[in-house]
């Protein structure tokens, strides 16, 4: 073994394997990966993997094949950690968690602190079946929602679409959080703690909001002012 | 040439993928291209036997990825026309003897001797999935009007997406325009509502489908047969051509009696 700290570093960790990524060239920091994955297969062999790339920008193009040549080897990439923004979003669309433990539990943010000001997530195309969105903010969602999605927030959630997934507003129990959408006819709403299954058909076109009244979760059409 | 590749895939099974692969893959056949159909659900293939080729299978997928024998050999060329030709699964095997970069290299090479490659994918989002869209230029995602079919299809799409795949193709099977004019049945509007993808195809049912599949004769053979021709119009739309859509859903008696006389 040279003494010269490797690009590449594998730890064990509860969750199975941490590697994390130098600051090198993308394509030598893969193949040294992979260069150490075949000296030593029945090591790797169906390990999960977690894969710290620290800055590196990463899109599609680079992450998918990385994703499938470890899976010939056996090995599930499960996990991408980031500091760019840019990478996070690809890992998301892959499927790829990008933080390693769960979130915390709900009672551990601060609760019940209405969510009125800072960034906000905004999503400028339609959620289809099978996409789950978690934000501690607000979300804007320039879209659909459509059934089998997922937006999860802490505090309230515009949809500028139709909404017909499922919606959980003021995880952290802000239970001054609204939903409100073109069209509103979400499988399920949840604000703070209330859980709501909206009746059948929404009348096309109108724009209705929900919120909490007394802990109950309503849904009526918006009135500006 | 450079062929242009393209996979069926549908996220719910059974909703008339291979089917569609046999008949598209005739249709543009006899437009006198050259069609490599790959049947990429291995362990359950079915393709050859809708093409009616079982019995002519010697060497598989999983043959030419391992080695054992070269691209050509496996190649089982279809003698009803004169450019169709079938890579079939390996049976024995499963979806994990193949990788996703098996086939790109695979299509690469391939590319050069045809117009077309279709990929059958297995239904499912996992490896053999992956496997099928790999080297895919273009993907149709197939459903069938009913809501389970649909919320796969959308599924599949948003996948699609996430892989830059997209944007995909949507071919609806088996439209039985009597139920939808009941309301029993999602019309094309209503699907279309909710995947708000671009259409190439609407294929009615036909009971025919099924006797043609028994006896290994792609429906598309048959010049007659409403579902064969819609496969027949999918395949023109795939070269190009702007066919408009014929009205299932409308389409009375007095209005065929009509249209005849045009």
């Amino acid at each position: 073994m040279t003494k010269e700290p490797s690009i590449v570093q594998i730890k064990g960790i509860r969750e199975g394997l941490m590697v994390s990524f130098a600051d090198a060239d993308w394509e030598t920091l893969t193949t040294t990966l992979i260069g150490q994955i075949d000296e030593r297969p029945t090591f790797f062999q169906s390990a999960r993997m977690a894969l710290d790339v620290g800055g590196n920008v990463l899109r599609v193009a680079e992450l998918a094949p990385l994703r499938d040549i470890l899976s010939e080897r056996g090995i599930s990439l499960w996990a991408i950690l980031s500091s760019s923004s840019v990478t996070e979003q690809t890992a998301q669309n892959l499927g790829l968690a990008t933080r390693i433990s769960k979130p915390k539990p709900v009672e551990d943010i601060k609760a019940a602190d209405a969510i009125t000001e800072g960034k906000a997530l905004w999503i400028q195309h339609t959620l289809r079946s099978g996409t789950r969105i978690e934000f501690p903010g607000n979300v804007v969602i320039f879209g659909d929602v459509n059934p089998g999605a997922e937006v999860v927030a802490g505090g309230s959630v515009l949809v500028w679409g139709r909404l017909r997934g499922v919606v959980h507003a003021g995880v952290g129990g802000d239970k001054d959080s609204v939903v409100g959408a073109l069209e509103f006819s979400p499988t399920q709403l949840r604000i703070a703690g209330e859980i709501a299954v909206s009746p059948k058909k929404a009348p096309k076109g109108k724009l209705e909001i929900a919120k909490l009244i007394d802990g109950n979760l309503i849904a009526e059409p918006w009135k500006s002012g | 040439m450079t062929a242009k590749v393209a996979t069926v895939t549908s996220g719910k099974g059974g909703v008339g993928k291979t089917t569609a692969v046999a008949n598209i893959a005739v249709g543009l056949a006899s437009q006198g291209q050259r069609v490599v159909c790959i049947d990429g659900d291995i362990g359950l293939r079915n393709l050859d036997v809708i093409l009616g080729l079982e019995n002519r299978i010697v060497y598989d997928l999983v043959d030419i990825v391992e080695g054992r024998c070269r691209l050509r050999q496996a190649m089982i060329r279809d003698k009803r026309l004169p450019e169709l030709y079938l890579i079939p699964a390996a049976q024995t095997r499963d979806k994990s003897s193949v990788s996703p970069s098996d086939m790109v290299r695979l299509c690469d090479e391939l590319r050069q001797e045809c117009d077309w490659i279709l990929i059958d994918s297995p239904a499912g989002i996992e490896r053999g999935f992956r496997n099928s869209i790999a080297a895919a230029d273009m993907v149709l995602v197939m459903t069938n009007p009913e809501v389970s079919a649909v919320r796969d299809a959308d599924r599949v799409i948003g996948l699609l997406d996430a892989e830059e795949k997209g944007p995909a193709h949507l071919i609806i099977n088996r439209l039985r325009p009597s139920m939808v004019k009941r309301g029993d049945m999602l019309s094309v509007e209503d699907v279309l509502d909710l995947l708000a993808v671009h259409l190439i195809g609407i294929v009615p049912e036909d009971e025919n489908v099924i006797v043609a599949s028994n006896r290994g004769t792609p429906l598309a053979f048959d010049n007659k047969s409403k579902a064969g021709q819609a496969f027949h119009n999918i395949a023109r739309r795939l070269m190009g051509e702007d066919l408009p859509f014929v009205d299932v859903e409308n389409q009375g008696f007095f209005q065929r009696l009509f249209a005849g006389r045009k």
